[in-house]
Order: structure tokens, then sequence, then C-alpha cells
């Protein structure tokens, strides 16, 4: 461990707690909270911040318009958008900046009001631009759930993988969000109904949104944001917190390819870098954090990450395999509740890294002791078609 | 009729531009019905969608071929919900990508079935069926009739 490369780490976070703020904040606001918390957090100021980072699903010339709004003239700019990962993507992009000396403190932020603009994101049409695939596919009807579902029947189909175990996924990230408030809040604003822990067959019993996905396998639409304070470690070792350090990376692109396998996503081409820079193999991770923005998403990503081989997943997350106290080896799964049952406004990607951070801070809600590896993975796009992978693997001081 | 009713415009399917230059050749190619695709003359790769140039070489020679319109359902998934204008009302609806004999998949509608919950399947051999329009056709699969 000790000869790892530890050349720069979490050193501030911040989860904004309302998933309805009723049309009374916008995105850009939520951004600017959430980046004054996680600079507090870090004991950091505006001033301290030379480097911006956003997925420009705001305006165009985001970095530009974000540098003038926070009040910070930063001297890296980077507007990677590459769906949910793209937080994946930033911490890496920031980490490489930071060796490279360009910077010492980095801030990534995230703002959404998906929920209060009623964004019909799972069951809407497709989007009016005139990419020539978007001209090739529209005309289909396609939704989001049935790009996901459709991976999911290709899995059963080849792999024998069952609903009743695509449904631990949603019981164990259920079970982790009835011990995080803010969770609870976020279900309740939200008019989830019966909100409890769930069991495999309140999953499968819920109605069938996209065949063979339920609603109980599908994630919420709700408001949100955060910040990530990332820094050099001569200032993190100034910092308020412990330092969360970043081991390795990996990114990746998957797009659909006749004959391809459409169960193997862009995880399996990223998360082989990312673990190999790290030095480490996946049984050493304690913390799963793994993109749930449907049941699928993570039993296919559990496989790519090399948690289980390909096909197994359906085997591997069951008798409650993925809760943060199940005793025996492998990872607690999504310990906030995750995208399924805490928080989802559209793009996830920056809840994996702040609750890695939690973890490995010791500040969870469903804390796993002694976690000192984790690994967040971000899946942008469309699990079933065109995605980007990212993957961070994050450890203790 | 009910007052409601009249006042209801006719919902239609989401079309394709025919001003999307590259694919385009192939929505032109659907008002003669056929299911056109690229195949590289120099280097042998069948591109999927079409564009124009070859993904397989940086000398590419795209040549049009006309698809005999068999082909197999590799996924698919039944669409209980949908809030989109034309499709929510068609739910429950099957979309599939299916793969043609020639090797290309695309994603479409499976038609031809009364219960798309119980008759369509991965594997399931289908055909090409146009669905017409004023200016293209769509393409859409049924299962072959068995014989």
């Amino acid at each position: 461990m000790m000869s790892q490369a530890r050349d720069a780490a979490i050193v501030g976070i911040y989860e904004y707690p309302s998933r309805d703020v009723e049309g009374r904040l916008n995105p850009l606001q939520i951004k600017a909270a959430s980046a004054a918390k996680a600079l507090a957090d870090a004991g950091l100021n505006w001033s301290d911040v030379d480097a911006i980072y956003d997925a420009s699903e705001g305006a165009p010339m985001s970095g530009l318009m974000l540098s003038e709004y926070f009040g910070i003239r930063p001297s890296v700019i980077d507007t990677t958008g590459v769906g949910g990962s793209s937080y994946e993507f930033h911490a890496a992009h920031a980490r490489r900046a930071i060796r490279e000396g360009k910077c010492n403190v980095a801030l990534l932020t995230y703002g959404s009001t998906a929920h209060s603009n009623a964004m019909a994101i799972g069951a809407g049409g497709r989007g009016g631009s005139l990419t020539p695939t978007d001209n090739m596919e529209s005309f289909a009807g396609q939704t989001l759930v049935a790009n996901y579902a459709m991976v999911a029947r290709r899995h059963m189909h080849d792999y024998g993988t069952t609903s009743a175990q695509l449904a631990e996924i949603a019981t164990a990230t259920r079970y982790h969000a009835m011990r995080n408030p803010q969770a609870v809040r976020a279900m309740q604003d939200l008019e989830f109904m019966d909100i409890r822990e769930t069991t495999v067959d309140d999953v499968v019993n819920s109605r069938l949104i996209a065949d063979p996905l339920h609603l109980l396998d599908c994630c919420m639409i709700s408001d949100g944001g955060g910040a990530v304070v990332i820094a050099s470690p001569e200032v993190a070792s100034q910092c308020a917190k412990s330092p969360v350090w970043i081991l390795g990376t990996g990114e990746a692109t998957k797009y659909p390819q006749n004959g391809a396998d459409i169960t193997i996503s862009a995880g399996a081409q990223s998360a082989p870098v990312a673990f190999g820079e790290a030095g480490i193999t996946p049984r050493e991770i304690d913390i799963a954090m793994i993109y749930d923005s449907f049941s699928i998403t993570v039993l296919t990503l559990l496989e790519d990450l090399g948690f289980c081989g390909k096909g197994e997943g359906g085997a591997y997350v069951a008798g409650g395999r993925m809760r943060f106290d199940h005793p025996g080896d492998g990872p607690a799964l999504n310990t906030d509740g995750g995208g399924l049952s805490s928080n989802h406004p559209g793009m996830r990607g920056i809840f994996l890294l702040l609750e890695a951070t939690r973890q490995l801070r010791g500040e969870s809600t469903s804390q796993v002791a002694d976690a000192s590896l984790a690994i967040a993975h971000g899946n942008g796009g469309m699990l079933g078609a065109r995605h980007t992978a990212g993957t961070v693997i994050l450890a203790k001081d | 009729m009910t007052e409601a009713n009249k006042q209801d415009k006719p919902v239609a399917r989401p079309l394709p531009k025919l001003t999307e230059l590259d694919t385009q050749a192939f929505w032109q190619g659907t008002q003669a019905k056929e299911f056109r695709y690229q195949q590289c003359a120099n280097c042998g790769t069948l591109v999927w969608h079409p564009r124009a140039h070859c993904t397989g070489c940086v000398d590419g020679d795209l040549r049009w071929h006309v698809s005999k319109g068999l082909g197999e359902i590799y996924t698919f998934s039944v669409v209980r919900l949908s809030y989109h204008p034309f499709f929510r009302g068609k739910a429950p609806y099957a979309v599939a990508y299916v793969d043609l004999d020639e090797g290309l998949r695309f994603l479409t509608n499976v038609t031809g079935v009364d219960d798309p919950l119980t008759e369509v399947h991965i594997g399931q051999r289908v055909e090409l069926v146009w669905e017409e329009h004023e200016e293209l056709n769509i393409p859409l699969v049924r299962p072959v009739s068995k014989r």
C-alpha cells in the first residue's frame, strides 16, 4: 500500500440535502451552495480554487460561465460531459492535472432540478436533436427504461438470471436508504408509497415498467446536487479532514456494434486500467459505489468490474450479500441508498464519490467498520446502447 | 364522436428527417421499401448506422447494398409505460434489436403479434414489414410465419 502514488486526494465534500426544491432554486444555485459547503468542509475558500470541472449539462461554455458565477479564476478548465459518469472522469482528470503541477485545488459541482421540472427521464420520448443515431432510432419509441430492460432480457436469456436476483440489488440499497435520514426524507418528499425496507417479493411484485424491469428496479427522479474538492498532497496535509486518496482511474466508451454482446459494458474496459494503476484487486474492495440507475446496471457492472465472472452476477448478489452488515467477503453496495432509494437527479456520478469518501472517513450512516478501499464506478448514457464508463479507486489516508 | 374526440389531433409516430446528411440515403431508399446498408469495398467493413465514412479504414470505399429483410431478434423489451404522446397509447409494445442476416443490428418494433408479452422471443426469426408514410417508410419486423 505505501508504495502506491498518493498524488491527489478528495479533501472536501457536500451532498445537497433536498431532493425537492419545489422550484425555489435553480441548478446553478445548488452548485454554488454545494461548492461553498464542500470548500468549508476542506477548510478552504473560493480563492483557493484553481481548477474547475463541470459536465456542461446546463449551458454551453459552462467553464467560463461558472468561473464568473463562482467568482474564481481557474487555470485548468475541464467541461467533459459524458453523462452520469462525468464526475468520475473529472476526478481522473483532476488527479492528472494536479500530478502535472497545473493546479492544486480542483472543484467539481453538480446541480439539477429534474424533479421540479417534471423531466420524464425514464419513460419520456427521445430528444429533438438530429444526430445520425437519433435519426435511425427515435421512430421505435424506445424509452430509457426499455433500453436497460433489453440488457436484462439478454442477460436472463444467456445466463439464467432471474428477476428475484435483480431484486436483491434494490432491496440492499433500500436497506441502506432506511438508515440514511436524507434518503428517507427524499422518499417522503418524492411521495414514495409505503416507505420501508423492501423484500425481493416487493420488487418482483411491483408493476412492470419495461419487461423485465419492475418499478422498484428503477431509480428515482429527484432534484439535488453536490460538490467535491480534490487537492494536491501539500494542500491536503493542511485540510480540515483526512484526505481520501485517488489511487487509480479508468475511462471508456461503448456503443452499439454489429454482433456485440449487450451484456458487457464499457466498465470491462475502464476497470482493469483503474485496478492496475491502483495495484489492487476487486477482492480487496470494501465499498462498491456503483451507478444504480437500474438494478441491471449494478448486476452487469459487478461482473465487468471483476467482482464475479460474466454471467455470475445473479448468484453473486443473492442472500443479501450486498448489505453493509452482511458477514463474509465482498463489498457493501451503495451504502447511501443509491439512485434507487436516495438520490438521482439525472446524473448520479458525483454521489458515488461523496459516499465513498464518507465511508473512507468513517462518516456513513451505514458505516462499514475499517473501510479502507472503495470503488466509484459511473455509467453515463444508456447501458444497452451508447455509454461511458468512469472508474475511480479510492483509499483512506 | 364526442367534442373531445374531435379536438384530439391524431399524434403520429416520430419520423426520421430526410435532411440528415449521414442517413438520408437510407431513408430515401425506404421510399422503394429497400433496406439499404453500407459495406466497404476496400476493407470489407459492414458500416451501421449509415454514414459518409468507413470506420474500418481511412481510404474507405463504401458501397450500398439492399438487405433481403430476414433476421432474428437479439434482445427486446415490452414497454408498459411511455409518456411520449404517440407511444403512450401503443403500450404494451415491443422494442427490439434485430440482427439481419447480412450482419447488421438495428433497433425497431415487433409488429404482427396479438400479445407482445408472450409472442416475442430472443432468437425468433423475423422479417421486415414496412409501415407506410408519405415521404418515407418505416422498417418494422414481424415473426416469420410458420410454414
